[in-house]
């Protein structure tokens, strides 16, 4: 069992190579400053709890602190400030899963909850993405994470999901002109982004690594939600199908957040439902909802009603 | 139509009455510990929150304002729900015994619950007409339904997990509220 779990958390990190690369390629060495800082911070952490209980340390083993660490930490601002990035991480490991008892316990997903956490108490830093195509000195990354006062400017770009809720009244097509940071599909880099989080899921699902049923549900609600509300492109528009699949943190998300085993159901009814949910949530708070992705909350949400669906499925039968 | 729909997803998700207004968490705690007592409760809150929104609202509109005494607002409201619950209590001994033992304690407890006076109050104060009151109180009652069916699911599921000691009963319970309410921001910003 605990090889198993070992091995299945190898492969997940192993997935997430190609949209950490993408994400590196696009956004500088920052984000692989986040990795680390956030891995060594929930390594520790959950060691010093597991210590604080008296327990065994050979459940760190499992590495689901380091992928909990991973998966945040690649969700996160490239120059956000250290103690943000630590705090945000020790938050993740001690409330969203040491006190519930650790791995297998936790109802809601500990990178969400970190996630959730650092974006309502510190929504700008939170946003303020480095501009694409502007690499900033390593050296420089470093001071600007450690003192975000030092008076060192990054230039900040908003992300594609920004400017297409913030746009005014321009139609689709004079949003894409007037602004560079866009591409084929969604906003330059988020769309090589998201495509490197997809390869890695289709490896996950090769490798019967992760189930399809949440991730696909997840899509698919998004998908349909958009073309809905995609009416070609005028000033209303909410963007197209393409545009919310690749943008943000769609892919990830699929592939890699609601398919964890144990923050969703345990039925395939049951992860349909969940994925759906999941999809349609982020959609719902992209189109009217006060922050530029969803993502997080919208798998906190139904993560709280995991317990609720198996419960009405046991019940049933 | 569109009006009532907006105020009814309003209530339920964007102003939670328990998770964004903080109102009505003592039966959100205490009536949570049993799938089957949340169940109960939530639908005797659905009809006491309901009732007492269209009473109050003649109340307040054919009593109170005519004669110049919205100064016993606060009172005529409290004794209003006391005398709702005593009638919900009543029915629900006579029709479902069973739910009666169950639920027993809690139901007097309805009347303490701060969400059903507040949103009477709130009725008053944002001057709904009638309708708008009702489906206000509606609205309110299924968003504290929704909650605590959802989160005696989640206490139910944690009577197996391995809580560090100190953190066992309330305070585990509490965290998981605040992480409910964490999830419950994303839908800031959503008026319609």
């Amino acid at each position: 069992m605990k090889l198993d779990t070992q091995r299945i958390m190898l492969n997940v990190l192993l997935a997430l190579v190609p949209g950490v690369s993408a994400l590196a390629y696009f956004f500088g060495a920052g984000i692989i400053v986040n990795i680390v800082v956030a891995g060594v911070t929930a390594v520790t952490t959950e060691a010093l709890i597991l210590r604080a209980r008296n327990r065994s340390l050979n459940t760190l083993r499992d590495g689901s602190a380091l992928l909990t660490a991973v998966l945040l930490a690649l969700a996160l601002p490239p120059l956000l400030p250290l103690w943000m990035l630590v705090a945000g991480t020790a938050f993740a490991i001690i409330f969203g899963k040491q006190l519930y008892g650790g791995l297998g316990h936790n109802p809601f997903n500990p990178a969400m909850v970190g996630y959730a956490a650092l974006i309502i108490s510190f929504p700008l830093a939170m946003s303020s993405w480095p501009a694409l195509g502007e690499p900033i000195a390593f050296w420089d990354i470093l001071i600007t994470k450690a003192m975000p006062n030092s008076g060192i400017d990054a230039v900040s770009g908003a992300t594609a999901l920004d400017v297409l809720k913030f746009r005014g009244a321009l139609t689709i097509d004079e949003t894409w002109t007037a602004d560079q940071g866009f591409g084929h599909m969604a906003g330059v880099g988020w769309e090589w982004i998201n495509a490197g989080f997809l390869i890695g899921g289709i490896y996950l699902l090769a490798t019967r690594t992760i189930t399809a049923m949440a991730p696909f549900g997840m899509l698919i609600a998004l998908t349909v939600c958009a073309v809905l509300f995609y009416d070609s492109g005028s000033s209303q528009s909410l963007g197209s199908p393409l545009f919310h699949l690749f943008s943000g943190a769609t892919m990830v998300g699929a592939f890699f957040i609601v398919t964890d085993p144990v923050s969703s159901p345990d039925s395939a009814m049951g992860l349909w439902i969940f994925g759906l949910g999941v999809g349609m949530i982020t959609f719902l708070i992209r189109a009217i909802g006060a922050y530029p992705d969803g993502l997080a909350f919208a798998v906190l949400l139904m993560n709280a009603l995991v317990p609720l669906i198996d419960h009405l499925r046991l019940r049933r039968t | 139509m569109s009006d009532a729909l907006v105020i009814l997803l309003g209530t339920i998700f964007v102003n939670n009455f328990v998770m964004v207004q903080f109102l009505g968490l003592c039966p959100f705690m205490g009536a949570s510990q049993k799938f089957d007592s949340a169940v109960g409760m939530a639908a005797a809150t659905t009809f006491v929150l309901t009732l007492a929104c269209a009473v109050s609202y003649l109340l307040e509109h054919y009593l109170l304002q005519p004669l110049g005494l919205e100064y016993l607002r606060i009172i005529t409201f409290i004794v209003l729900i006391a005398a709702l619950v005593q009638f919900a209590e009543m029915v629900i001994r006579a029709t479902q015994p069973l739910l009666y033992q169950v639920l027993g304690l809690f139901i007097p407890l309805i009347t303490t619950n701060c969400a059903v006076l507040g949103v009477a109050l709130l009725n008053v104060r944002h001057n709904h007409s009638l309708f708008e009151s009702i489906i206000y109180g509606f609205g309110a009652a299924l968003g504290f339904s929704m909650v605590l069916i959802t989160f005696a699911a989640m206490r139910e599921r944690q009577t197996a997990a391995d809580i560090p000691g100190p953190f066992r009963g309330a305070a585990i319970n509490m965290i998981s509220a605040g992480l409910l309410s964490l999830a419950f921001m994303g839908f800031t910003g959503m008026n319609g």
